[in-house]
């Protein structure tokens, strides 16, 4: 019988090869169509808009001479499928072409603006999640008692509560009158210039660079939105942690674990939580992949360089190649987000494998 | 019945208090339990599951379990501590339930849910742990007991399924055992291999049994007595033997309704059921 089973070891590892290769294939076909879809949506509904991009450049005083040549310098007057397809082929070279806006390449304005995003989206996911699935299972298993009743007023005021005035509340009581917390922005004014960016998130760049006064300084500065965006998750993922819970613990497999004599924290931990946790990666993700899109209202609160701002910015100016970039930004973050919550599912769930 | 009692119970009482009014589920309920094998047998909502249950200490909130006597190897169940009552179960007291499939936790190996088992309650290492877990896999004729002990519940049949939970529950060698409807929801072929598994297991070790179901042949035929419940009440308590001189007109009831391979019954008996009994 164990020759049965050393047999099997190298054809099971093959196995998982083809299935990883699989699920890469998978990926990239999804993203190709998921991001072709999602630049032509965005393409032509910014060519409808009756917002006109030459006047963005040339200001509305121009001579006519000057409009036509600008139009026809930005392709402006080819049909709109040659357009397309001009710009289709750009991107495969990896040329988004200029913003407007800023005047610089549209790719260097996302490798600037994504990473503030990123950091701040993470930070607020891990906050969401370590508070909130917690508070979750404790209002599960406190059912009807104090502890739910607490869980869903912390929950509703979450939903419920403006983030932007949360955050101008936020900067009043901690940055302004207690001064725990440091203002708008990701650095202090002395610390901006002191960081060469290699992952543009400055906390990631300020520990690699072993630099502890930039480091402090970014913490301080990203405490509070990142706070707020965790606590925005926080309300979402807590109910839903509740609600899988209360499902988890009415199964018959918590009654077997009672049976066995097993100590209640390693059934609500160990075995019920371990299957709510399936369906809660999808709710995390999800909620990540949201945070990710740029939270406009926040980013703007905290003066915060990310990329809902920067899009929000650009759609207002007419900047067409800088929306259609970000865009193309989101998309293949929410593609790789979500699979990467399928992969983890898979993990977690040997019925799935 | 050998030596004293392991089990008495005596007028055990089960209530849930509703939002709607109280609902009593088991009303009055007295028993006691060697060594041996006790059926229950009654319909849906007769009460034997939550009799059951209420041994364990494992009655669902908000149900509120009371009795004169309710006594495990002279430890009195409705006082013991929360701790003692979590050594027993497990330990001493088991159960095996009706479905593997729902009964197994699905996200975790057959073999880690085995050792768990067996940690909880004895001073041992993961090596014997697992040692005893293979023994156990063995015990119940599965084969390849290293394959079965790597597998996910989902990967097994129900036969199979069936067969690792009543490993996982005897593997700490309790004296008594609980199994409510354990072959109820398996395939009839597989029935009577998992029930002469239980059989071997339990005669070998001397355990006392409550075996619950809604099959009475079957309880009579694996049971050395028989109670016949109906409506949260014991409605007779037979030797297994005696079950053609039932008295009860339930028991009657149920009697008269078993199929029987000769000769057609036309119409088909009904079970009369008279709320009096219930009273």
């Amino acid at each position: 019988m164990t020759d049965a089973v050393n047999d099997t070891t190298p054809g099971e590892r093959s196995r998982a090869l083809l299935t990883f290769a699989v699920a890469a294939g998978r990926f990239l076909l999804m993203l190709a169509i998921t991001l072709f879809g999602l630049l032509a949506v965005t393409f032509f509904i910014g060519r409808i808009v009756p917002v006109d991009p030459v006047l963005a450049v040339v200001g509305d005083r121009a001579p006519a001479h000057v409009y036509a040549r600008v139009r026809e310098e930005m392709g402006l007057d080819l049909p709109l499928w040659h357009q397309f397809a001009i710009y289709i082929g750009n991107v495969f070279r990896a040329d988004f072409g200029n913003s407007i806006l800023t005047s610089r390449p549209v790719v260097e304005d996302v490798v600037r603006y994504f990473p503030a995003t990123l950091e701040l989206a993470t930070l607020g996911t891990l906050l969401g999640t370590i508070f909130g699935v917690p508070l979750g299972v404790a209002a599960a298993v406190k059912r009807g008692k104090f502890a739910d009743h607490f869980v869903r007023v912390i929950g509703l005021v979450g939903y419920s509560a403006p983030i932007f005035w949360l955050g101008l509340l936020g900067l009043l009581v901690f940055y302004s009158k207690l001064g725990w917390v440091a203002g708008p922005g990701r650095l202090d004014v002395t610390y901006e210039y002191m960081l060469t960016p290699v992952t543009g998130m400055v906390l990631v760049d300020a520990a690699l660079a072993g630099d502890w006064a930039v480091f402090r300084n970014a913490i301080s500065h990203i405490a509070l939105p990142s706070a707020l965006l965790g606590y925005y998750s926080l309300a979402y993922i807590s109910r839903m942690t509740r609600s899988f819970m209360l499902n988890e613990l009415s199964q018959e497999y918590v009654t077997t674990a009672r049976v066995k004599g097993l100590s209640e924290t390693r059934i609500i931990w160990g075995h019920a939580l371990r299957n709510a946790a399936v369906p809660l990666i999808t709710v995390i993700a999800l909620s990540y992949a949201h945070l990710l899109e740029g939270s406009v209202l926040t980013e703007t609160v905290f003066a915060w360089p990310g990329l809902g701002r920067y899009i929000t910015n650009s759609l207002q100016n007419a900047d067409m190649n800088a929306v259609l970039g970000g865009t193309l930004v989101i998309g293949i973050v929410f593609v790789a987000v979500n699979t990467f919550s399928d992969l983890l599912y898979r993990l977690f769930d040997p019925r799935t494998r | 019945m050998t030596g004293a009692p392991l089990l008495e119970v005596e007028d055990l009482r089960v209530r849930f208090h509703l939002r709607t009014g109280t609902v009593e589920a088991v009303r009055g309920v007295s028993f006691s339990l060697g060594r041996e094998r006790l059926g229950i047998v009654g319909e849906s909502g007769s009460g034997k599951s939550q009799t059951a249950r209420a041994l364990l200490g494992l009655t669902p909130p908000p149900g509120e379990v009371t009795a004169r006597r309710l006594t495990f190897d002279g430890i009195d169940l409705l006082k013991a501590s929360r701790r003692t009552l979590r050594s027993l179960r497990g330990g001493r007291m088991a159960m095996v339930m009706q479905d593997p499939k729902y009964s197994l936790n699905p996200v975790m190996t057959i073999g880690k849910q085995m050792v768990e088992t067996y940690l909880a309650h004895a001073r041992a290492g993961k090596r014997e742990a697992r040692e005893k877990a293979l023994a156990m896999l063995e015990a119940v004729r599965l084969r390849d007991p290293e394959r079965v002990f790597s597998l996910y519940p989902h990967e097994v049949s129900g036969g199979m399924g069936q067969r690792v939970m009543i490993a996982m529950m005897l593997i700490t060698d309790p004296d008594f055992l609980i199994a409510d409807e354990p072959t109820s929801a398996l395939d009839v072929t597989v029935q009577q291999e998992v029930l002469r598994i239980l059989d071997g297991l339990v005669a070998e070790r001397g355990m006392g049994l409550i075996f619950i179901s809604h099959d009475l042949r079957l309880v009579s035929s694996f049971c050395d007595r028989v109670l016949v419940m109906y409506g949260g009440k014991v409605m007779e308590e037979l030797a297994s033997g005696d079950l053609s001189s039932a008295q009860h007109p339930y028991t009657r009831g149920l009697m008269n309704c078993l199929p029987s391979i000769s000769g057609s019954s036309h119409p088909l008996p009904t079970l009369e059921r008279d709320p009096e009994w219930a009273k």
